[in-house]
C-alpha cells in the first residue's frame, strides 16, 4: 500500500506526482506584479487576460516580522509570523522557523529560504494530512 | 452644495453591557445627539446607521423600533473599523447632495473579549500559527516593524504611546479606563504580538455615538452656537501596493484620504490643533502621524520622544484617551472620534480641553481595508 499523498496548505502550494513542492505565482506580462493564487485581471495595471505562470523563488528576505505570544486556543506560542519578499518578485507571509523567537536574533532583510514539511500535525474532519510551507534563515 | 454642520453630537460612556442589545445601546446615544441638538427624531430626515457585528440584522430600523418609527429611511452600513465614520460620511453625503436637511447617524458595537482577526478559514485546516498570524495585534506589530526597519523605530516608542493616550483617558469621564500606566508597566505587560504588549492594544468593549447632521440653512434656522462645520469628508481604499495583498497597508489608503481632506478643506496639517486618530494598537497610532503629515516621514519616534503628540504639545493626538484607553466598539469608533473633536471646539472638554482648538481631524482604518477622515471647524461667532 502507498502512503497517502499530503493535500496542499494552500491552493497555491504545487504537489507534483514526481519533483518537489513548489509555490506557484501569477505574474502580470503587462507591468510584473505577482500575485499569490489565480486571478485573471491585474489589481495594478488592470490589464486583462495576461497572466503568466510562473514558479515562484525558493529564497527572499525578510522585510517585516512580529512575535506572536498570544494566539487562539490550541496553537503553540511564540511562533515568528514573518514576512518575506520573494527574490525575483513577491510577497508571502508564513512562520519563520529555526531561529530564536527573539528580536535581538532576527534582523531585517536576512536572507531566507523556504522549506516544505507536515503542516504541524493538523488535519481536517476526513483526517486528511497537509504540506505546509515554512522559512528558515539561509 | 450646502456646506454640513454637526448639530448634536455625543457618546455613551464605553463599558462592557452584555445584558443590553445592540439597537438599545445605539438609541442611547441617538437619543442623546438628538438632545444635544435640541430636536426630536420626528425632526430626522433620515438614518445612517453603522454596525458590524449585526451587519445584516437591521440595526438602524430597530433603533427605530425603541425611540420612534416615523418611516424615515433608514441605511445600514458595514466597513469594518471604518464603519461608524461611513455611516457619518453617507449622512454627509446626502445633505451635500441636497436630498436632506437634517439626518441622524448611529454607530454601535457589543463586543466579544478577546483576540480579534485569524489568517485564513475555509477549507482544510486552520492557518492561524502555521502561516504566520492574523491576529490584529500581530498584523499592526509587523506593520509597526515595518517603521522600525525603515526608521529605527524602538519597542519603548511605541509604548510611549499607550503611556500617553492612557494617561489622557484619565481625563475623559466617558473612557472605559482612567487609569495611568507607566512606562515600565507598559512595557511589561504581557506580550500579545511583539513589540504590542496587552497594554498597547486597544480594549474591546461596548459602546454607541451619534450625530445629528444638518444644512447650512437648518443651521441658520437652529442657531450656529456649538453648530461644528465639516470642513472635508474623505474615504479611500487601500491603492494596489506591492506587498497589500499579504500584508494589509494602512499607510497608503491614510496618505491617499488624508491628501483629498486638505484639499477640501483648503489646509494644511499645521492647522490641525488636535487628531483623533486610530490608534488600534500602539504601532499603529505611530505610523500614522506620518500619514497625516502631522510631522515628516522617519520623524514619528521623535514626535512621541518630545511630547508633540499630549495634551499641551504642538498637536496633540487622542486625547480621548483613543482606543488604546477609551475602548473600541468597532461600529461606534468613526463617530466617537468626532463627538471627542466636537467637544473640544466647543470648549466642552474640560480637564483635557485642548485650549483654543478651532480645527480637528479625526481618522479610522477598517482592515481590508477603509480610511475615513473627517476635518471639523468651530466657526467664531461673529
Amino acid at each position: 500500500m502507498s502512503e497517502t499523498k499530503p493535500l496542499p496548505v494552500v491552493d497555491y502550494l504545487k504537489i507534483p506526482d514526481n519533483g518537489d513542492p513548489y509555490l506557484e505565482g501569477y505574474r502580470c506580462k503587462k507591468c510584473g506584479a505577482t500575485y499569490l493564487g489565480e486571478r485573471n485581471v491585474c489589481s495594478k495595471c488592470f490589464a486583462r487576460d495576461e497572466m503568466e505562470i510562473i514558479k515562484l523563488s525558493e529564497t527572499g528576505i525578510l522585510h517585516s516580522y512580529a512575535i506572536v505570544f498570544r494566539s487562539f486556543p490550541g496553537i503553540d506560542v511564540p511562533y515568528i509570523s514573518a514576512i518575506v519578499d520573494l527574490d525575483g518578485g513577491g510577497t508571502i507571509k508564513g512562520n519563520l522557523i529555526n531561529i530564536d523567537p527573539d528580536p535581538d536574533k532576527i534582523e531585517f532583510n536576512m536572507p531566507v529560504k523556504i522549506t516544505y514539511g507536515d503542516a504541524l500535525g493538523r488535519k481536517d474532519k476526513e483526517g486528511n494530512s497537509y504540506l505546509s510551507y515554512f522559512f528558515e534563515p539561509a | 452644495m450646502s456646506d454640513v454642520y454637526v448639530m448634536g453630537v455625543d457618546m455613551i460612556k464605553f463599558g462592557r453591557f452584555p445584558d443590553r442589545s445592540v439597537p438599545n445601546i445605539g438609541a442611547e446615544a441617538a437619543l442623546m445627539a438628538l438632545d444635544d441638538a435640541g430636536l426630536g427624531i420626528q425632526d430626522m430626515q433620515a438614518l445612517y446607521c453603522g454596525n458590524l457585528g449585526q451587519a445584516n440584522a437591521m440595526v438602524g430600523q430597530r433603533i427605530l423600533q425603541e425611540i420612534g418609527q416615523t418611516g424615515m429611511p433608514v441605511v445600514n452600513v458595514a466597513n469594518a473599523c471604518a464603519t461608524g465614520a461611513t455611516a457619518f460620511r453617507e449622512a454627509w453625503m446626502s445633505i451635500k447632495a441636497g436630498m436632506y436637511d437634517v439626518v441622524l447617524a448611529v454607530g454601535v458595537e457589543q463586543m466579544g473579549k478577546g483576540l480579534l482577526g485569524g489568517a485564513g478559514g475555509g477549507d482544510g485546516i486552520p492557518k492561524e500559527g502555521l502561516l504566520g498570524s492574523g491576529t490584529m495585534p500581530c498584523v499592526f506589530a509587523e506593520a509597526g516593524m515595518e517603521h522600525a526597519k525603515e526608521h529605527g523605530t524602538t519597542f519603548e516608542q511605541f509604548a510611549k504611546i499607550s503611556v500617553k493616550n492612557h494617561h489622557h483617558s484619565t481625563m475623559n469621564p466617558k473612557a472605559m479606563y482612567q487609569i495611568e500606566t507607566p512606562l515600565d508597566e507598559v512595557m511589561n505587560a504581557e506580550m500579545i504580538s511583539y513589540p504590542n504588549t496587552k497594554l498597547m492594544c486597544s480594549v474591546n468593549v461596548d459602546g454607541s455615538a451619534a450625530a445629528v447632521l444638518v444644512s447650512e440653512k437648518k443651521a441658520k434656522e437652529l442657531g450656529m452656537g456649538r453648530a461644528v462645520k465639516v470642513r472635508a469628508s474623505a474615504m479611500a481604499s487601500d491603492p494596489y501596493t506591492d506587498r497589500d495583498l499579504v500584508m494589509p497597508d494602512v499607510n497608503a489608503c491614510t496618505r491617499l484620504a488624508a491628501k483629498d481632506a486638505y484639499e477640501q478643506a483648503g489646509i494644511g496639517p499645521e492647522d490641525v490643533n488636535l487628531v483623533e486618530l486610530h490608534d488600534c494598537f500602539a504601532t499603529a497610532e505611530m505610523l500614522h502621524y506620518e500619514n497625516l503629515g502631522l510631522c515628516k516621514d522617519g520623524e514619528a519616534g521623535r514626535m512621541i520622544d518630545e511630547g508633540h503628540v499630549e495634551l499641551g504639545g504642538k498637536v496633540p493626538v487622542n486625547v480621548s484617551g483613543g482606543l488604546l484607553s477609551k475602548g473600541h466598539p468597532l461600529g461606534a469608533t468613526g463617530i466617537a472620534n468626532i463627538y471627542e473633536v466636537c467637544t473640544h471646539l466647543r470648549g466642552e472638554a474640560g480637564a483635557r480641553q485642548v485650549e483654543g482648538a478651532k480645527i480637528g481631524m479625526t481618522h479610522v482604518i477598517g482592515l481590508g481595508t477603509a480610511c475615513g477622515i473627517h476635518i471639523l471647524e468651530k466657526l467664531t461667532k461673529s
